[in-house]
C-alpha cells in the first residue's frame, strides 16, 4: 500500500486536472472490496443478522425468558413456535434473537477495548522506541505467553460472571496481538518524511502520535478489528458453555449451543439454529476480513 | 546458542513466577473456601481445618510457605480429594489429555502442511478452492459445536463411534475426540502453510532451482518447504495452547477424564492447591513450547543470530 505511482510530468492543463481528481488509496481499497462477491455477501447477511438481533426481539410473540408450561420442548413449526421450544417451553427464535444480539454486543464491546488498548500501546512502544519500546513489548511477550484462558476462567469464579467483566477481561486478553501490528507498522510510519516534517514543525510526541501516526494506521487495524470480533464471540461463547460467562435466564449464542447439546436426543432443532446462527455470523466476519485485507494490502494477490 | 538460550530463559523464569503469583492470588481473592459446605460446618471444626492446611496464617506468608513447597516439587495435597496429592492427580490424569493433544498435534501439523502445500501448487484449482472451504469451516466453527453435531451424526444416528467416555483409549472412542480438537489447527496450519508457500514458489532461488531442472517434487520440499513453513513455527506455541483450551471443552464433551476437565471443577470448588498446580503445568508446558519454538526459528532460519 505504500506503491503509489508517481505521475510523469503533465504536458496540459486538462490532463493536470485528472491527475488531481485521482481515486485515492481508499477509493481504491473500496472498488477491490466490492468486487469481492464473499464480501459483499457476508456484508449483507450480518447487515440482516444485526437488524435481526435489534428489531427481531420487539417482532417476536414470545419473550426470552417467558416459560410456557404447555410447548416443552415444542418442534420447530409447531404450538405457534416458528423454531421450536426448548425444555422449559421458550420460544427458541426469541432466545436466538436475544442471544445473537448478546453475542454481538459483546463482540463490540470487548473489541472496542481491545483496540483502544492495544492502538496506544502499540503506537506508544514503537514511536518512544528505545527502553520504553523494549519495556513495553517485553511485557507483551510475557503475557503472550500466558495460558490466558486459565485467567479468564479464574477471574470469573473469583467475581462471579457478570456482563461488564466479561467484556473487560476478554477485550484485556485480545490486545496483544493488536499492540504488536501497531508496533511494527508505527516503527515504518516513524521513517517516513512527513513525521520529520511534524516534528520540524515542533509538535509534541503526544500530538505526533494522535494525529499523525494513529490515523495512518486505519488499515492494518480496521482489518484486524474484523478478526477480532469473530475470535471474542467464540471466546465468550467458550465461557457461556462451560457455565462461566453469561448466566441463564439470559442468553447467548454459547449457552444456547450448551444446552442445545444438552438436549439434541430428543430436540436436535436446539442444537441445529443456535449453531448454524453462531456459524453464518463467524463466517460473514472472517469473509469480510479476508476481503477487507486483499482491499487494503493486495500484496498477495 | 548459548547466550542465546539464557536469555530466553531469563524471560521465561520471571513469567512463570508472574503466572504462579496472579494464580495465587486471584484464586484466594475468591469469595468461599474449600470446606465450605450446604450445612455449616461449627466455627471450631473449620478453624481445625484451616490450621491443618496452614490457612489460618496470614495470606503473604502462605504464598512464602507455597512457593517454598514448589520449588521442592511440593504441590501440596488436594483440598476437595482428601486422600490424594496435587501431583498424584496431575499424573493419574494427564495420560488421557496427553494422548488426545498429541494425536491432534500431529494430525494438525501433517494434515495442516500437506493441504496447504496441495492448494498452494494448484493455485485457484478446485483443489484450493476445497482446502480453503475446510480452512474456513475449522475457524469458523467452535469445537462446541463441532463435537455435539459429530456425536449426533456418527454417534447416536449412524452409531458408528461410540459417543463418549475412555474406554482405556480404544481408537474408535479416540476418533470424534482427535477430530474435533485438530480441526481448527488444521485450518490456522494449512493458510499459513498456503500463504508461505505461495510467496516462496515466486521466489529466485526457486526459479533457479527450476532452471537446473530439478524434478518439482525435489524443489518443493527440499528447496520451498522449508523456507515456507518459517511463519508456522512461531505458530507452534499458540496452537499448543489452542489444544490446551481446547481440550477444556472436548473433554467435557466426551466425558473423557483428562485434566481439563478437572481444571473448571477445581475452580468452581476453590480447591486452590489442585487448580494452582495444574496452572503452573500447563504455563511451563507452554513456556517450554515457546522457548522450542524459537529454537528452531534460529535453527530453521540462518537470518535470526544466536546472540
Amino acid at each position: 500500500m505504500n506503491v503509489i505511482l508517481a505521475p510523469g510530468p503533465p504536458r496540459n492543463a486538462a490532463l493536470m486536472e485528472r491527475a488531481v481528481k485521482g481515486r485515492s488509496l481508499w477509493d481504491d481499497a473500496r472498488r477491490r472490496l466490492l468486487r469481492n462477491r464473499a464480501a459483499v455477501a457476508s456484508m449483507m447477511v450480518l447487515g440482516l443478522l444485526v437488524l435481526a438481533a435489534l428489531v427481531g426481539p420487539l417482532l417476536v410473540p414470545y419473550a426470552y425468558d417467558q416459560i410456557n408450561k404447555n410447548d416443552v420442548l415444542a418442534p420447530p413449526l409447531a404450538a405457534g413456535h416458528l423454531l421450536g421450544a426448548d425444555s422449559l417451553g421458550r420460544d427458541l427464535l426469541a432466545r436466538l434473537l436475544t442471544g445473537l444480539g448478546v453475542s454481538l454486543a459483546i463482540g463490540a464491546v470487548a473489541t472496542t477495548v481491545s483496540l483502544v488498548i492495544g492502538v496506544a500501546w502499540g503506537a506508544t512502544a514503537g514511536y518512544l522506541g528505545g527502553v520504553v519500546d523494549e519495556v513495553m513489548m517485553r511485557i507483551v511477550d510475557v503475557l503472550y505467553s500466558l495460558p490466558y484462558i486459565f485467567f479468564v476462567i479464574l477471574l470469573m469464579v473469583t467475581f462471579g460472571s457478570n456482563f461488564i467483566l466479561l467484556f473487560v477481561a476478554i477485550g484485556a486478553v485480545e490486545w496483544l496481538t493488536m499492540a504488536r501490528i501497531v508496533r511494527g507498522q508505527t516503527l515504518s510510519l516513524k521513517q517516513k518524511e512527513f513525521i520529520e516534517a511534524a516534528r520540524a514543525a515542533g509538535l509534541t510526541r503526544f500530538a505526533i502520535i494522535a494525529r499523525h501516526i494513529v490515523p495512518n494506521l486505519l488499515g492494518p487495524v480496521v482489518v484486524y478489528v474484523t478478526l477480532t470480533i469473530p475470535g471474542v464471540i467464540l471466546a465468550e461463547s467458550f465461557l457461556s458453555f462451560l457455565g462461566l460467562g453469561i448466566q441463564p435466564p439470559m442468553a447467548s449464542l454459547g449457552t444456547l449451543i450448551n444446552t442445545g447439546a444438552q438436549d439434541m436426543e430428543l430436540a436436535p432443532w436446539l442444537l441445529v439454529f443456535p449453531a448454524l446462527t453462531m456459524i453464518a455470523t463467524l463466517m460473514c466476519f472472517n469473509f469480510i476480513g479476508d476481503g477487507l485485507r486483499d482491499a487494503i494490502d493486495p500484496k498477495d494477490r | 546458542m548459548l547466550r542465546f538460550l539464557v536469555r530466553r530463559l531469563v524471560v521465561a523464569i520471571p513469567t512463570l513466577f508472574l503466572v504462579i503469583t496472579a494464580a495465587f492470588f486471584m484464586m484466594r481473592a475468591a469469595p468461599g473456601n474449600p470446606f465450605s459446605t450446604d450445612r455449616k460446618l461449627q466455627p471450631e471444626i473449620e478453624k481445625n481445618i484451616e490450621a491443618k492446611y496452614g490457612m489460618d496464617k496470614p495470606l503473604l506468608v502462605q504464598y512464602v510457605t507455597y512457593l517454598g513447597g514448589v520449588l521442592h516439587g511440593d504441590f501440596g495435597p488436594s483440598l476437595k480429594y482428601r486422600d490424594k496429592s496435587v501431583l498424584e492427580i496431575i499424573e493419574e490424569n494427564y495420560p488421557v489429555s496427553l494422548t488426545i493433544g498429541l494425536s491432534a498435534f500431529a494430525i494438525a501439523v501433517l494434515g495442516g502442511v500437506s493441504l496447504g502445500v496441495i492448494a498452494a501448487l494448484r493455485q485457484n484449482g478446485p483443489a484450493d478452492y476445497t482446502t480453503m472451504a475446510i480452512a474456513i469451516v475449522g475457524v469458523c466453527i467452535p469445537s462446541f459445536v463441532t463435537a455435539p453435531l459429530l456425536q449426533l451424526a456418527l454417534g447416536s444416528q449412524l452409531g458408528w463411534l461410540p459417543i463418549g467416555s475412555w474406554n482405556g483409549g480404544a481408537l474408535p472412542n479416540l476418533v470424534m475426540p482427535v477430530t474435533v480438537l485438530a480441526l481448527p489447527q488444521v485450518a490456522v496450519i494449512s493458510r499459513l502453510t498456503r500463504a508461505g508457500m505461495i510467496e516462496v514458489l515466486r521466489s529466485n532461488y526457486v526459479r533457479t532451482a527450476r532452471a537446473k531442472g530439478l524434478p518439482e517434487f525435489t524443489i518443493v520440499t527440499k528447496h520451498a518447504l522449508r523456507a515456507a513453513v518459517l511463519p508456522l513455527v512461531s505458530y507452534l506455541g499458540p496452537a499448543f495452547a489452542g489444544l490446551i483450551t481446547g481440550s477444556l471443552v472436548v473433554e467435557r464433551i466426551f466425558g473423557l477424564p483428562g485434566l481439563g476437565k478437572f481444571f473448571v471443577t477445581s475452580a468452581l470448588q476453590r480447591d486452590y492447591t489442585v487448580v494452582m498446580g495444574m496452572v503452573i503445568f500447563f504455563a511451563t508446558l507452554i513456556l517450554a513450547l515457546n522457548l522450542l519454538a524459537d529454537i528452531l526459528y534460529a535453527l530453521l532460519d540462518p537470518r535470526v543470530r544466536l546472540a
